[in-house]
């Protein structure tokens, strides 16, 4: 599909790439990001652009509608948009803890029912899956994640729940998430992990995962699950669980 | 030395407000800010503040706060009725558009908010700690306000500056009038989700602004907006803003505000222009409000246009001596100073 522009209001456009979640777009999607931020080192017309969000299939560019020349730096983004061949920008890759205690996964027996699964089937088709951020959205810091393996997809709850726990690791449709917060939501929650995806002290960068990284997910029982959310909350750094190596 | 102001009661609806948290959307942290521009800096103009400073919303009702360190000078902004609360317990309204000096262990009571919004600036802003560049309260992700919360009894807010020795307040020739008629949108992005029918309905109809509203979004409720299909009523989650209509399954809008998400998965219609964002702050539930088309160019010209009248309005801008003030320097210069001039100079009793 041809890249489209399309306005949203007077202050941001919108770079579509696709109307489906798929790696192709989001890679794309990844790649304007990445050429948009060595632009606005050096561009005059970039200057005033003030937020560039990937999501699974387009790219948003809110600007301030003071200074900028909107119809200029649209086209030029569309002309960005355009240029090839796609450098898909690297994402760094976690290993990240979970720890499927029944207490933190009220929906696994629901998951096992739907998907004809036992629950160690369930926990192995979701520790064997490599996921990929798409994109942070619906609540600061929350990882829309694809990847996750077709045994797996689960419909939402009929009816979402008033309080998911901050930290329950959650999948939907074919999306795996970690809700940063407590908050009402849908999901089906298979587990918990320690980690703390939004911290307002790491001012540079307070969502601890970005657009195109990748995340395992590495079991844990209970005891070390406890153990690593003291540790973390006494500033174990969240680099402890960023995995370097993987040529 | 900073003045500082003690919460008595949190009320319902008080936050602080600045112009945002510009740029952190990518990590899923919304905008944030003061819903009416305008009104907001209004309020700073009042006290010579940074425009920018930071000041509260105020959309609810009763919020009562106490001036532990003072004196602090403050000024309203918007329809909202506030009363002064003496050590004595003499109580005296305290109105909008105007500056007033606050004593040490003065009260202040605040009403209800009539349109559904108004401001609150302190002489030299509300100086919280800023998170990401912004003091704006988001306390779904713990940012500002006191630790990161709603406020509480007790909580103490410090402000930018205390007392001043210039006895003269401020005061506004007439209130700010926001623009009439319907509140301007361009279309998209994704008005190809609607039929064309449902494009002219949501253009000619008056629609109603209902209770469900807050600061991340308003529902509207109307003839119900048709998609193209059953399918296009929901899309692969993109980008969203303040402004952003967006209309699920059920065909009636939502208008995204300040505090609305960074992403979301239904089509949107069409997006309200900038200059008429502030507008959205004051549809109260049973309010009738209807969109119109414009093009990109018309948005910058009415942004334009209404920024050339705020500033002619602040113009307007006078300083007088409260009610009761003995004017000191008129005196030294009739040459009448003795040393009975003694009390609360700055005191606006009358």
């Amino acid at each position: 599909m041809k890249p489209r522009l399309l306005a949203l209001g007077d202050s941001a456009w919108t770079v579509e790439f696709g109307q489906t979640i798929d790696e192709a777009s989001n890679a794309r999607v990844m790649g304007l990001a990445g050429r948009i931020a060595a632009a606005r080192q050096s561009e005059p017309l970039m200057h005033a652009v003030t937020d560039v969000v990937p999501t699974f299939r387009s790219l948003t560019v809110h600007f301030d509608p003071w200074t900028a020349d909107a119809a200029a730096l649209g086209r030029q983004l569309l002309s960005m948009a355009q240029e090839g061949p796609q450098i898909c920008t690297q994402g760094r890759q976690w290993r990240l803890p979970v720890c499927f205690d029944d207490e933190f996964a009220p929906d696994l027996p629901r998951v096992c029912e739907l998907k004809r699964l036992r629950r160690a089937e369930v926990i192995e088709q979701l520790l064997g899956a490599r996921l990929r951020v798409y994109m942070l959205g619906f609540q600061p810091g929350f990882p829309y994640m694809g990847g996750l393996p077709p045994a797996l997809h689960t419909p939402r709850l009929p009816s979402p729940r008033q309080k998911v726990p901050a930290r329950s690791v959650a999948i939907a449709l074919d999306m795996c998430s970690v809700y940063p917060w407590e908050s009402p939501g849908g999901w089906n929650l298979l587990g918990r992990t320690p980690v703390v995806l939004f911290d307002p002290a790491q001012t540079e960068q307070p969502a601890m995962l970005a657009a195109g990284d990748e995340v395992r997910w590495v079991a844990v029982d209970r005891r070390t699950h406890d153990r690593l959310a003291l540790e973390i909350a006494d500033g174990l750094p969240r680099e402890t669980f960023h995995h370097r190596a993987d040529p | 030395m900073s003045g500082l102001l003690e919460v008595l009661q949190p009320g319902i609806g008080t936050t602080v407000q600045d112009r945002g948290r510009h740029g952190h959307r990518h990590h899923g942290l919304p905008l944030s800010g003061w819903l009416d521009a305008p009104l907001a800096q209004a309020a700073n103009a009042l006290l010579g503040n940074d425009l920018n400073a930071a000041v509260f919303e105020l959309r609810g009702l009763g919020t009562v706060l106490r001036v532990q360190r003072g004196p602090v000078r403050v000024a309203l902004a918007g329809p909202i009725g506030a009363q002064r609360v003496r050590e004595d317990g003499a109580r005296t309204p305290l109105p909008a558009w105007q500056t007033a000096t606050l004593h040490e262990g003065q009260i202040l009571q605040l009403g209800s908010a009539d349109s559904g919004c108004a401001y609150l600036a302190v002489a030299g802003g509300i100086t919280l700690a800023p998170a990401f560049g912004s003091r704006a309260s988001y306390w779904r992700a713990g940012l500002c306000g006191v630790l990161g919360r709603a406020f509480q009894p007790g909580d103490v807010l410090p402000c930018g500056e205390a007392g001043s020795a210039d006895p003269r307040e401020w005061r506004y020739r007439s209130p700010w009038e926001p623009a009439t008629g319907p509140i301007r949108v361009m279309s998209g992005p994704q008005d190809d989700h609607f039929t064309a029918d449902a494009l002219a309905r949501f253009l000619a109809q008056a629609w109603q602004a209902t209770p469900a509203q807050d600061r991340m979004g308003l529902r509207l409720q109307g003839e119900p907006l048709t998609h193209a299909s059953a399918a296009a009523a929901d899309i692969v989650s993109d980008g969203v803003t303040p402004g952003a209509i967006q209309v699920p399954a059920n065909g009636q809008p939502i208008v995204l505000l300040a505090d609305g998400q960074t992403v979301g998965g239904y089509p949107k219609i069409a997006t309200v222009i900038t200059a008429d964002l502030p507008r959205l702050a004051h549809l109260r539930p049973g309010t009738r409000v209807r969109f119109v088309a414009v093009t990109a160019e018309q948005a910058h010209e009415a942004l334009i246009a209404q920024h050339r009248r705020w500033q002619q309005w602040l113009t307007g801008r006078e300083a007088f001596l409260p009610p009761g003030h003995i004017d000191e320097a008129a005196l030294y210069s009739a040459n009448l100073i003795s040393g009975m001039l003694a009390g609360h100079p700055e005191e606006d009793r009358p």
